[in-house]
């Protein structure tokens, strides 16, 4: 049992005070921006709510947000269910586990605009291996600067190339924490291969697996830097997704009003689906 | 061999292709790479990486990240480290609500604070310095090193505190000498992923950055844009910031799979 | 129900065994008769959880054959051989409810729904969780979660045997007594032969109509709780078995009687020709005595343990321990040491050497 200590809030005073700086100052700029406008010369004229119901009225919002769903509903769709196949055909144990791990970890410390870059070269329709490949040994006309289609195709090939390897080694851990009597158990059971998963590694699993999903959503969700590099939104609008219009708006129309609503709005989203993706997974264990 | 692990030398192959046409291209001429397509270098130059590291903006964009991250890696471990000894001991006002509250801030789009960090670290004087990016950092990592250390010492029982105290350890004492050794594997697993996020990220550290404390990755940005596309070059320099999460991976190979499935929500 | 026959059973865990050392399992030959209840008793690391896993399935033996009623079955799966098994640590399918643990043997084996009914109904019943049936399994206490684990291995009434490899490990001590208990009890009712690995020779002695006692990869005794007791066939029996363990000093053995620092000592019966190696005499504490004459021995401690007294004399450099149940001597007397000759043998490297009191 943990004891009542109100001293302890001297422990986690240091990282208060690091990300309440980084957290609530910035934030508070954001919530000011929200409320007012400007024309420079750092003159504001108070608005109101005016930007944030321009914002959710806004078409152009909608499509954002809503490729902004499609991706991530993409993403996870594909990177769960693969990532966890993946780590059910690894092999519990042996000398090459830990070459495997390494080997898999390896695209997610690469630099995001590296890899934003590295998939541009890869594509890239008559030097690219896979722009070439496609279109020359398949046949199959590619190329993402003309095609949204092409394009939708490579930003979520790069995204489960880059994190399917998360699912990969959480439901991994998962995996190799079951004591090998639970798999005795249910072969002396006569259980089949898909009770095996359903009824013992799954929910083994269950934890890792609620960790990866958050992580996915939020990540995906926030994703700018790989496909701002690789497809810088186009063609056209075509994956303009939500953090890449922000930045148009806020940088390049240098509009901060609407982009700090905007913001807001964001944060908002991706708190309440997180908090939806959370309770759902942890329901059961509540009774 | 069964059929069955077939599946995870495949995932490996794909995952490799796209790392190896970079390294294979940031090994070929300009003219060659232009001139179509070649699945090996024809003629083999390290022109590419000779211009790197003859070229202080280049070479130093990559010891400035690599400060910066080092700097940020300290930063987030060491304040982490109470604050989850806190989380996982004792109960006190708001703990569940706080805890949550850091949590939160790795689901705020980076792309959201771009600007208003700019105008706060220039506004505190640090802007372009090494430090404001790895402060900076910490609003994702903290919470994240929290995490993972917060889950490995929930695994250590309570016990190991009372009996240090009976042996007359003062608090300072034992959570230097006996605490933190017990769970060096979650303090690596947690400098682990401060590491490559820190590494990783790009938006912020390009926007508190301008001259001094540039990164890597911003250094290559420019590069595409204004040099022409010097793709070989690009791709060399690519290739090098593979290297140093290739070598810190290396030494948490053992721990990567368990870390994870230590830490929970 | 069938009887299991181990033959020439050998095992090594490397790939290329070299010596006997090698082995986890030098050399097994046993018999389980169909309805037994049989205890398997041996220290940590001494072969019964391979010799237990070679019995399931889980493991296939380097050498020699299982034989279900005469039936080879050294190479068949745990459920092609009908088998079931209790884990040292409760494994239940956390997901589901009680009930849903217990029936899914019989469901994976397509079992009619009103037979699975019933069956766990009885079982329930049999292990008093029929009020938990409906909860979530995962919400249980260890020892019910352990109840559970049996129940799996119990419902199906098919089995050619049930075992359980130390499977009380994680429950409390009040709670141990209880549930070994009404093991024995679903002995007598289901019938089944059943094997229960243990290193704790209460639980050994209290569940089994024969145990099977192992060291070092061999089996050394197979006998009922009276005989391991009475008459070890093996030191490491008399050792193993008893609070305190058989005496076992050294001996000198010439022309057919043995002494003991000089003393002729009397014994069961006489010493088997061609008996050789180093010689030792057992007596179990029980039956050593004090008399006026016999061997002097110095008093080094008494330990009253309740009902008896246990008396630890030095004879020479050699520890003698005797179980007095009156008066007993103090510390530091001088006293004269009697064994009983009708349980004092001669034990030639670890193996008795005595013929049988006729």
């Amino acid at each position: 049992m943990k004891t009542e200590n109100q001293k302890a809030w001297l422990f986690v005073l240091p990282v208060l005070a690091l990300v309440a700086f980084n957290a609530l100052i910035p934030m508070m700029t954001v919530v000011n921006y929200s409320v007012q406008e400007t024309f420079g010369n750092n003159q504001f004229f108070w608005e109101g709510l005016t930007w944030f119901e321009q914002i959710l009225r806004s078409e152009r919002f909608h499509a954002a947000l809503g490729r902004q769903f499609m991706f991530t509903a993409l993403i996870l769709v594909i990177e769960v269910p693969l990532g966890i196949a993946i780590a059910l055909s690894m092999p519990r144990s042996g000398p090459w586990v830990p070459v495997c791990l390494v080997l898999m970890a390896l695209p997610m410390l690469i630099p995001w605009n590296v890899v934003g870059a590295m998939w541009n070269i890869f594509t890239l329709p008559d030097i690219g291996l896979m722009g070439y490949f496609v279109n020359h040994v398949l046949g199959i006309t590619y190329d993402m600067t003309q095609n949204p289609f092409a394009a939708w195709v490579t930003i979520i090939t790069m995204d489960v190339w880059h994190w399917t390897s998360l699912v990969v080694l959480l439901s991994y851990a998962g995996l190799v924490s079951i004591p090998d009597a639970y798999y005795q158990a249910a072969k002396i059971d006569g259980a089949s291969n898909w009770s095996v998963f359903r009824y013992i590694q799954l929910p083994k699993m269950k934890n890792v697996l609620t960790i990866a999903i958050l992580l996915r959503f939020m990540d995906s969700f926030n994703i700018y830097t790989e496909p701002f590099v690789l497809t810088g939104g186009g063609p056209g609008n075509s994956t303009t997704l939500l953090s890449i219009d922000l930045v148009k708006i806020a940088l390049g129309q240098f509009d901060l009003g609407p982009a700090a609503a905007m913001s807001l709005i964001y944060f908002a989203i991706t708190l309440f689906v997180s908090w939806l993706f959370y309770t759902l997974m942890t329901k059961d264990d509540l009774n | 061999m069964k059929p069955r692990s077939l599946v995870p030398l495949v995932y490996i192959l794909f995952l490799m292709l796209p790392i190896y046409w970079l390294v294979a291209m940031s090994f070929k001429t300009t003219n060659e790479i232009l001139s179509g397509f070649s699945l090996f270098p024809q003629t083999f130059t390290l022109d590419a990486y000779r211009t790197i590291f003859t070229d202080p903006t280049w070479y130093w964009g990559y010891i400035n990240s690599i400060i910066y991250v080092s700097l940020n890696t300290v930063i987030s471990v060491s304040v982490a480290l109470p604050a989850a000894y806190a989380f996982s001991r004792y109960r006190f006002l708001g703990d569940k609500q706080l805890f949550f509250w850091l949590l939160t801030n790795r689901m705020a789009p980076a792309a959201v604070f771009a600007l208003p960090f700019f105008q706060l670290y220039s506004a505190v004087g640090i802007f372009d310095t090494h430090l404001a990016v790895a402060l900076a950092h910490c609003l994702f990592n903290i919470p994240l090193a929290v995490w993972i250390l917060e889950g490995f010492m929930g695994g250590v029982p309570k016990e190991l505190d009372e009996t240090a105290y009976v042996d007359g350890y003062s608090f300072p004492r034992f959570f230097v000498r006996i605490f933190v050794p017990t769970i060096k594997a979650g303090v690596g697993v947690a400098a682990f992923f401060c590491f490559m996020f820190s590494w990783v990220e790009l938006l912020l550290a390009k926007t508190l950055t301008a001259v001094e404390a540039k990164p890597i990755a911003a250094t290559m940005t420019k590069t595409a844009s204004s040099a022409g596309y010097e793709l070989g070059l690009l791709a060399a320099a690519g290739t090098l910031t593979i290297i140093p999460g290739a070598i810190v991976i290396y030494f948490v190979r053992n721990y990567i799979a368990k870390g994870f499935a230590m830490g929970r929500v | 129900m069938a009887k299991i026959t181990l033959e020439k059973l050998r095992h090594s865990y490397m790939s290329a065994p070299q010596g006997p050392d090698d082995f986890a399992l030098k050399q097994i030959d046993v018999d389980w008769n169909d309805g037994g209840a049989y205890a398997l008793l041996g220290p940590s690391g001494c072969g019964k959880s391979t010799l237990l896993n070679i019995i399931s399935g889980l493991l296939i033996p380097s050498e020699g054959q299982v034989k279900f009623d005469g039936r080879d079955v050294t190479t068949l799966t745990p459920d092609q051989r009908n088998i079931a098994q209790v884990f040292q640590f409760p494994v239940i399918y956390d997901t589901m409810t009680v009930r849903q643990n217990l029936a899914f043997p019989l469901k994976n084996r397509g079992v009619d729904d009103h037979v699975i009914a019933s069956r766990v109904g009885e079982i329930a019943e049999m292990l008093e969780v029929t009020d938990m049936l409906d909860r979530r399994a995962s919400g249980l206490s260890p020892d019910n979660k352990q109840k559970i684990s049996m129940g799996r291995g119990l419902v199906r009434d098919d089995v050619n045997v049930v075992m359980f490899d130390e499977p009380l490990t994680v429950i409390d001590p009040h709670l141990k007594w209880k549930l070994r208990s009404k093991l024995k009890e679903l002995h007598q009712r289901v019938k089944a032969t059943m094997i229960y690995v243990t290193h704790d020779q209460t639980e050994a002695l209290t569940f089994a109509d024969q145990v099977v006692v192992m060291q070092e990869g061999e089996v050394v005794q197979i006998g009922t709780p009276v005989e391991l007791f009475e008459r070890p066939a093996h030191t490491f029996v008399g050792h193993f078995i008893g609070s305190p363990g058989m005496n076992v000093l050294p001996a000198e053995v010439s022309e057919g009687s043995a002494r003991f620092q000089g003393q002729q000592i009397a014994l069961e019966g006489a010493i088997n020709k061609g008996a050789s190696g180093r010689f030792e005499i057992g007596v179990r504490p029980e039956f050593v005595t004090i008399g006026d004459t016999g061997i002097p021995a110095k008093v080094r401690k008494v330990a009253d343990v309740g009902r008896h007294l246990v008396v630890e004399a030095m004879v020479g450099d050699h520890k003698v321990a005797a179980i007095l149940n009156d008066s007993a001597p103090s510390q530091g007397d001088t006293v004269h040491l009697n064994f009983t000759p009708a349980h004092t043998r001669v034990y030639a490297d670890g193996w008795i050497a005595t013929g049988a009191a006729s």
